[in-house]
């Protein structure tokens, strides 16, 4: 326990990368870093958060974000339950604040929360007393997405400050986009945005980054990444692009528009052929699989962050004997 | 055009305020003494510091909820907040269930406010049937029926021809027509102002020039046919412009503007509270400003709470699945007298102007007024007593506020409407 830490709010959250500055981002990248030397070990499970409880609580559909989510809190010894809304009492019309509540009698530690409404993780973290994780909600923040990017990109090139990013695609859209701008201009990258101008905010060069409607923009980045064309959030009529034929004509990410060396990102699940050409996805240039590794880290890294305060100290052998 | 409860007259003697009434030209300190429901003496005294007597104030835009959602409001829970609030006389909207799109559902309120009503209140009705925005309402006949105007706020008459002919047929009514300015292709899916803070929380944006354009083309109709027309709630620096713009052309264009547009701005999303959820959104300072100045100079002639109570288990979710608006009535005056009065934004005497004569003459109703022999509708206020919002502190029967928990100066002491002391 660092000697500050009754200067912290007594309970803290991670609803949006606001929530953070960059030294916070510092330390949980550090902290990941220290975990992923940990896990190389043959004992693969951390005794660290033994006795704690963590609840997932997905409302929207998610692979890689809600299993890197368990795995993380299983590997650090918590316990850990998942709880999806198809087949729970939402399904019978409770309210999130009634789910909330009902899973506030467990004394969860940590509810990590996905939603398709922008806000429910303040909901939850309001009428809770546990410390929330926002997974994703709607188009606003999906901020431990963010954070395993960073890392990603941290572990390749050593650095963050002073990279050049281009974020591709669908900006309007991407939860993804907006929780990366905010972290990686407050790690002191310059990011340029690339789109068609109907799907890049109006307003949002206020965060620190640039835009274009110029593909060939993306060949001055150190890395590019390519955001997924979310057809699921395209209003139908809303005429954001005439077709996905022409999207992919002007703004799909092919080799013939990169340079050698430069690295393709994509937060997944891919639409291969349509964002992101299948060669750039198989390169070797691609970080794509680092980036799911990179999760489970970086999720070890905030479920511990959040519930000790303190530098991530890795047991030692001796101490690691789990249950 | 005006119901409410009926039977008594009270009498009272208001001792050493100062009395501010912008229709007779008064800013004294008087005693004011009402017998039987009618201003009888006015009299030179030395006023107590902070109390002011003014014409009661008059809110042109008020959701009763009735029929359909009286868990959210009726007309007693709704007169009674508009009665604290300083009100002696409310418009309410007809975007009910039923609508108010014939004079059988009409005449049930009219029956039911002479019953229950404690402050006064005007009915409007829809333009189109079922607020559908394809037939207009029988008008001559709800005008008959005692309708005190005619829209179908909440949503926009999306066709310029049946706006066209709603103008052109509104004198066989003789009622104004009040407009909800939004073209619906441009805020589909909007949660908030379209700007900087949306681009930021990612919530699909309601563009200024979503309102403006339906402002210039119904002040364009209005100007074409000759016709009066009231527009409500403005928000967006353009519609305030254009409005100035038609004035001066000689339109008889009318606007009003809500306190929490003249307070806050879309900064107020990043808290994700839904109790600053409305439509239109809260906009840009540079839109805020914009209405401070068109209020101040009386290009904007009412303020207008679009009172909008809702249920609490409906606002008790995540800011993007909870509905739109907020409650208004009984927090107005202390609102603006804070946030508008206190910086100097705006003059106390201009402020009350707004909330009572100007509402009232954009509508066709007598202004309340201080001098012998007038009916008595007087609203006294401790413009420096602060008090804090709470929950409980509500006659209305909903409390969606986005000042509860917040302090505020400038207290509703007493309500005289109509001859009737409501609120004390």
């Amino acid at each position: 326990m660092t000697t500050n830490a009754f200067l912290r709010p007594a309970r803290r959250h991670l609803l949006s990368i606001d929530d953070l500055v960059r030294e916070d981002i510092e330390r949980l990248l550090a902290t990941a870093r220290s975990f992923e030397s940990a896990l190389e070990r043959e004992m693969k499970k951390l005794p660290t958060l033994r006795g704690r409880t963590v609840v997932n609580l997905f409302f929207e559909s998610s692979t890689r974000t809600s299993s890197s989510f368990e795995l993380a809190a299983k590997r650090l010894s918590a316990d850990v339950m998942t709880i999806r809304a198809a087949g729970s009492s939402v399904d019978k019309g409770e309210s999130l604040k009634d789910t909330a509540l009902t899973l506030n009698a467990y004394d969860p530690d940590v509810i990590v929360i996905r939603h398709e409404a922008i806000g429910a993780p303040q909901l939850v973290a309001d009428v809770t007393g546990a410390h929330v994780v926002n997974a994703g909600d709607g188009k606003h923040q999906h901020p431990t997405q963010a954070l395993l990017d960073l890392y990603t990109i941290q572990q390749e090139f050593g650095r963050i400050e002073g990279l050049h990013v281009a974020i591709v695609g669908d900006v309007l859209h991407s939860r993804v986009a907006r929780s990366n701008i905010q972290a990686l201009v407050m790690c002191g990258a310059r990011v340029t945005l690339v789109g068609p101008p109907t799907l890049i905010p109006r307003g949002i060069e206020a965060m620190g980054c640039e835009s274009t409607a110029d593909i060939g923009a993306i060949v001055e980045a150190d890395v590019v990444y390519v955001l997924r064309m979310q057809r699921e959030r395209m209003l139908e009529g809303a005429n954001y692009v005439p077709s996905l034929r022409e999207y992919t004509a002007l703004w799909g990410v092919t080799p013939e528009r990169l340079r050698p060396g430069q690295k393709v990102m994509h937060p997944g699940p891919m639409n291969r052929g349509v964002e992101i050409d299948p060669r750039v996805a198989d390169s070797p240039d691609a970080l794509i699989e680092a980036q799911v590794r990179s999760g489970l880290v970086t999720r070890m890294a905030v479920l511990y962050d959040l519930l000790t305060h303190g530098p991530v100290v890795v047991p030692t052998a001796a101490a690691m004997e789990v249950a | 055009m005006l119901f409410s409860r009926n039977g008594y007259y009270d009498s009272r003697v208001i001792e050493g305020a100062r009395v501010i009434d912008p229709v007779e030209g008064i800013d004294a300190a008087l005693t004011v003494t009402v017998e039987n429901g009618v201003i009888t003496r006015l009299e030179p005294a030395s006023a107590r510091p902070g109390f002011v007597l003014a014409p009661a104030f008059v809110d042109p835009h008020v959701h009763l909820r009735t029929p359909g959602r009286e868990d959210e409001e009726t007309i007693a829970s709704g007169t009674g907040a508009a009665a604290a609030g300083g009100y002696c006389a409310i418009l309410a909207i007809p975007n009910t269930e039923p609508v108010v799109d014939s004079a059988a559902v009409l005449a049930s309120l009219v029956e039911k406010a002479k019953n229950e009503a404690l402050v006064p209140v005007g009915f409007m009705a829809a333009i189109s049937k079922g607020q559908q925005g394809t037939e207009l309402t029988e008008m001559g006949e709800l005008a008959e029926a005692g309708a005190a105007g005619f829209t179908d706020d909440g949503r926009p008459v999306v066709s310029p021809g049946l706006m066209r002919r709603a103008l052109q047929y509104s004198p066989v009514a003789g009622r104004r027509i009040a407009v909800h300015c939004e073209e619906p292709s441009l805020t589909r899916g909007a949660q908030m102002h379209e700007g900087v803070v949306s681009a930021e929380l990612g919530f699909g944006g309601y563009p200024s020039v979503g309102e403006s354009v339906m402002v210039e083309r119904d002040l364009s109709l209005a100007g074409y046919e000759g016709q009066p027309i009231h527009l409500m709630h403005l928000s967006a620096r353009e519609s305030v412009e254009a409005l100035s713009r038609a004035q001066a052309g000689g339109v008889q264009a009318t606007g009003e503007v809500t306190p929490h547009h003249l307070c806050l701005t879309d900064e107020a999303v990043r808290s994700l509270d839904a109790n600053v959820k409305m439509s239109p959104p809260l906009r840009s300072s540079d839109d805020r400003d914009a209405l401070v100045a068109g209020l101040r100079d009386g290009t904007i002639c009412a303020v207008a709470t679009d009172h909008a109570p809702h249920a609490r288990q409906e606002k008790d979710v995540p800011f993007e699945e909870a509905p739109f608006g907020v409650t208004g009535l009984e927090t107005a005056f202390a609102a603006l007298n804070t946030h508008l009065v206190g910086p100097g934004l705006i003059s106390l005497p201009t402020l009350l102007e707004r909330m009572s004569t100007g509402p009232a003459r954009a509508f066709g109703l007598e202004p309340p007024r201080i001098a012998v022999g007038a009916p008595a509708n007087l609203v006294l206020l401790d413009t420096e007593a602060a008090w804090r919002v709470t929950e409980d502190g509500f006659r209305s029967r909903s409390a969606n506020s986005w000042l509860l928990g917040q302090t505020v100066k400038g207290k509703v002491l007493m309500t005289i409407a109509a001859g009737r002391v409501v609120h004390e």
